[in-house]
């Protein structure tokens, strides 16, 4: 009487992480033989979510059923069992090893407990490797000699290598060329056609109405919409979806004048990098925010380290106050007053071990020494100085730095290119790791900053900052400028439209 | 007395500000528990000494003894510490130690008399850190091999220099400086250079933009490279400053043998880096203390002292060392998850 229970059902799944609720209550049903999309934006939960399916993390609440049956997936070889397998976005092969041993790795194919089957366990892999499309690849190459695409075969091939019955596959089209994508479709179907479930994420609103039979939408830990047909939904009500939020964000008033006047502070002109972004041109006037929009992958990250000089350029120019900077030279960037404060901030940016004093004086030593000699109070004196200008909490610089909350560390940070006297700012995701409550502080001392003379350049995945924050706003797909407006013209279902669909749907 | 510790605190644990407290209580207050249990261990060796050997072991000469076979040691570690400290490892200091001490007592470097032997040791230990430095800064070689490769070469060259002899020194003023007619107020010279050094590379460390760069490489090299510090140019003045303190060494140990030979300075490298590690130095880079490292080679020195006045066998040394690095370590390790 009862219909068939689905292969997987997930239910009221939380999952919370210091300081932030990841998951909030996810419900997933996924059918054997089913294409299932995952939708969602940057931190909506989408690969907390898989990292729970797939065993790596344990939800704090909530039900996993398998076939009907509850399980407890306690670590990843346990959903491996069940014939779960995932496919992650950073491929996690190890390229010293050949595809066979690869494809086999930890599962080798043994006699009496030595790994002697190297024969059998290449015939496998070559059988896999050809199921896949890829007769080409040979299963005793090393890992490491082969394109991105063929490494994501191979890693296909290893969840193939189990008895399974459900892939995920976290954004797998993203490295791949169009007519790879076409093969990776027909992998998808011919699994789906063996009975096999696919949970399938991706950005790409296009390849979800080609392949997806449902997709489950989410948004700030919630799933917002699950089960919906894929083909048939409209592109507005997804988006719509993906981006009404809770989340209030107060941003500071604008000035009431555009900073059209005088010269441009920064001036970028033809900057490119081979495979990452082509031939960008902006300018950047003091008093300005610009803010470049785009998804992960668009190249939004690169383009301001290559700026900053921390990566060489293929082509363009960096100009500063007219002047063009050496390319590639991270000093001669900092010299002529560029200032950076990087996506990954622990590991970019700050010395975890030390206090916020010299976080925020080591770019600025040569001013409070002589000789090499540091005038430690000066130095502690220029340090409380700056950090008080951002209100940066506790108010005493003498403390080490990790102790500080994501919003606070991001001021030292913010503080370091202040002391410096810095006239160009690139902002990379400025409120990553940020609570609600510290983002509105942040974005009022950008945006003072900015009234102050600095020219700012803006990179965040979060729409509505880059809405709300910058005054100009670039929007990227695939390394590419797509489109230029002021940020007033614009509305965030706008710009998804854009980042996703690559072509104006007005 | 740390390079990364808080501001002086009172006994409320109130920040005071820089200039308030009289100094010793600075001192006392920034003498981390790190430091504290160092000195407590070096005590107790001291305790354990004057028991088991009460005549021989406090006698002056044998104090002065210690002391003078820490110095050559302890100059190494001060360079060592250095290196460490900017996530690095420099493997040739013992071999380096010991070609700079036969290439100082040639012939025909001995013809230029005891500045000839000064200037030549000092001057292959910085070419030889020149070298570390170049390949490891410039060439992107990982330091763990750059000097593994130098350890073999320097020690291959001083064995053919040498002819595997030993190259007396006959400088009478450099043989003076190893007699107690030297010693200024009972401390021998060579001591009294170690003690020069290790104030040097205290100031260096804790005092100067050289010391905060370093830090800073070892802490997060990506991030000190955003931040516009010259990562590369950094590492090369290290292994310039570890091959420095090495051809110090070497002219220390050619006025305490009153020779040159191609077996000095074996395994120095593991002394220095197990004493800089006992000091509370990452390996990992980052954070280190010159007090630190200074405390660990003293513990080794009295430790091995100890143990040859009581007859012990250099075996039971070498075991006990590796228990003390052990049992430091995991110290160490949990008073670091703690705080």
């Amino acid at each position: 009487m009862a219909p068939e229970p689905p292969l997987l059902g997930m239910n009221g799944i939380t999952k919370s992480f210091p300081g932030v609720r990841a998951l909030d209550g996810v419900d997933l049903d996924v059918q054997a033989g089913e294409v299932h999309c995952l939708l969602g934006q940057n931190g909506a939960g989408k690969s907390t979510l898989i990292k729970v399916l797939a065993g790596a993390h344990q939800p704090d609440t909530g039900t996993i059923r398998w076939r009907g049956e509850e399980v407890t997936l306690r670590s990843p070889i346990a959903a491996m069992r069940l014939g779960i397998a995932t496919i992650y976005q950073e491929l996690d092969l190890v390229e010293h090893l050949s595809v066979a041993e690869n494809v086999h790795l930890g599962h080798e194919p043994t006699t009496a407990g030595f790994v002697v089957r190297g024969k059998a366990a290449r015939v496998s892999t070559a059988q896999l490797l050809k199921r896949l499309g890829h007769p080409e690849i040979e299963p005793g190459r090393l890992v490491g000699e082969l394109s991105a695409a063929q490494q994501q075969i191979v890693s296909m091939a290893r969840a193939l290598s189990h008895d399974v019955r459900l892939i995920v596959m976290d954004e797998p089209s993203a490295a791949l060329d169009p007519d790879e994508v076409d093969n990776l479709f027909r992998i998808v179907g011919d699994l789906t056609a063996a009975g096999v479930a696919v949970v399938y994420i991706s950005h790409r609103l296009e390849e979800i109405r080609r392949i997806g039979d449902r997709v489950t939408v989410l948004k700030d830990g919630r799933a917002v919409a699950g089960g919906l047909p894929a083909k048939s939904t409209p592109t507005r009500d997804v988006v719509a979806m993906m981006t009404g939020r809770n989340v209030e964000y107060v941003f500071p008033e604008r000035p009431t004048q555009d900073a059209t006047g005088g010269e441009p502070l920064l001036e970028v002109r033809g900057l490119a990098r081979d495979g990452e972004f082509e031939s960008l041109d902006l300018t950047v006037r003091p008093g300005e925010i610009v803010g470049l929009a785009g998804l992960v992958g668009s190249g939004r990250s690169e383009i301001l380290e290559t700026i900053y000089g921390a990566r060489k350029p293929s082509a363009g120019q960096v100009l500063v106050a007219g002047r063009a900077l050496k390319p590639g030279s991270v000093r001669a960037a900092v010299r002529a007053g560029l200032g950076l404060a990087p996506e990954e901030r622990k590991a970019q940016a700050l010395l975890m071990l030390e206090s916020v004093t010299r976080n925020v004086s080591v770019s600025s030593m040569s001013r409070f020494s002589h000789g090499g000699w540091i005038d430690r109070a000066a130095e502690l004196g220029a340090a409380r100085a700056a950090t008080r200008e951002l209100s940066l909490r506790p108010d005493n610089p003498s403390v080490p730095v990790r102790t500080l909350s994501g919003g606070n560390q991001q001021k030292a940070v913010l503080a370091r290119w202040l002391l410096r006297g810095c006239r160009v700012l690139l902002l990379d995701e400025p409120t990553r790791g940020v609570d609600v409550g510290a983002r509105a502080e942040l974005y009022a001392v950008v945006r003072r900053l900015a009234d102050e003379g600095l020219a700012v350049l803006l990179v965040s995945s979060e729409v509505p900052e880059v809405l709300g924050l910058a005054d100009r706003v670039l929007v990227l797909r695939e390394g590419r400028v797509v489109h230029t407006a002021p940020a007033r013209e614009l509305d965030e279902h706008r710009v998804l439209d854009l980042v996703m669909e690559g072509s104006p749907a007005s | 007395m740390t390079q990364h510790a808080s501001p002086p605190r009172d006994s409320t644990g109130k920040v005071q500000s820089a200039d308030g407290a009289p100094a010793w209580r600075g001192l006392m207050a920034r003498a981390d528990v790190r430091t504290l249990s160092l000195l407590g261990v070096l005590a107790a060796l001291i305790v354990i000494g004057g028991i088991t050997k009460p005549d021989e072991f406090l006698d002056t000469r044998n104090l002065q003894l210690v002391l003078t076979q820490a110095s050559v040691i302890g100059v190494v570690t001060v360079g060592m510490t250095f290196v460490i400290i900017s996530g690095g490892i420099d493997l040739s200091v013992g071999a380096i130690v010991a070609l700079a001490s036969v290439w100082a007592t040639t012939v025909a470097t001995q013809e230029y008399g005891f500045a000839g032997i000064l200037f030549t040791a000092v001057i292959v230990g910085v070419g030889c850190g020149l070298v570390n430095g170049v390949l490891i800064a410039y060439g992107g070689m990982v330091p763990f091999i750059a000097t593994l490769a130098m350890l073999a070469s320097a020690r291959g060259l001083a064995l053919q220099i040498t002819d595997g002899k030993t190259q007396i020194v006959t400088i009478p003023s450099v043989l003076d400086l190893g007699e107690r007619d030297a010693y200024v107020l009972g401390i021998p010279p060579l001591v009294m250079v170690f003690a020069v050094v290790t104030i040097i590379g205290w100031l260096v460390l804790n005092r100067t933009t050289f010391g905060r760069r370093s830090v800073a490489v070892g802490g997060n090299a990506e991030a000190a490279r955003l931040a516009g510090i010259d990562v590369r140019r950094q590492r090369l003045y290290l292994y310039l400053l570890s091959g420095l303190c090495c051809g110090i060494a070497a002219f220390l140990l050619i006025i305490l043998s009153g020779s040159g030979q191609n077996t000095n300075g074996n395994l120095y490298e593991l002394d220095a880096i197990a004493a800089a590690i006992i000091g509370g130095t990452l390996l990992t880079g980052g954070r280190g203390t010159i007090v630190g490292s200074v405390l660990g080679v003293l513990i080794f020195t009295t430790i091995t002292n100890i143990f040859a006045l009581n007859n012990l066998q250099s075996d039971v040394q070498q075991i006990a060392k590796g228990a003390i690095i052990v049992a430091a370590v995991l110290v160490q390790r949990r008073t670091a998850s703690t705080t």
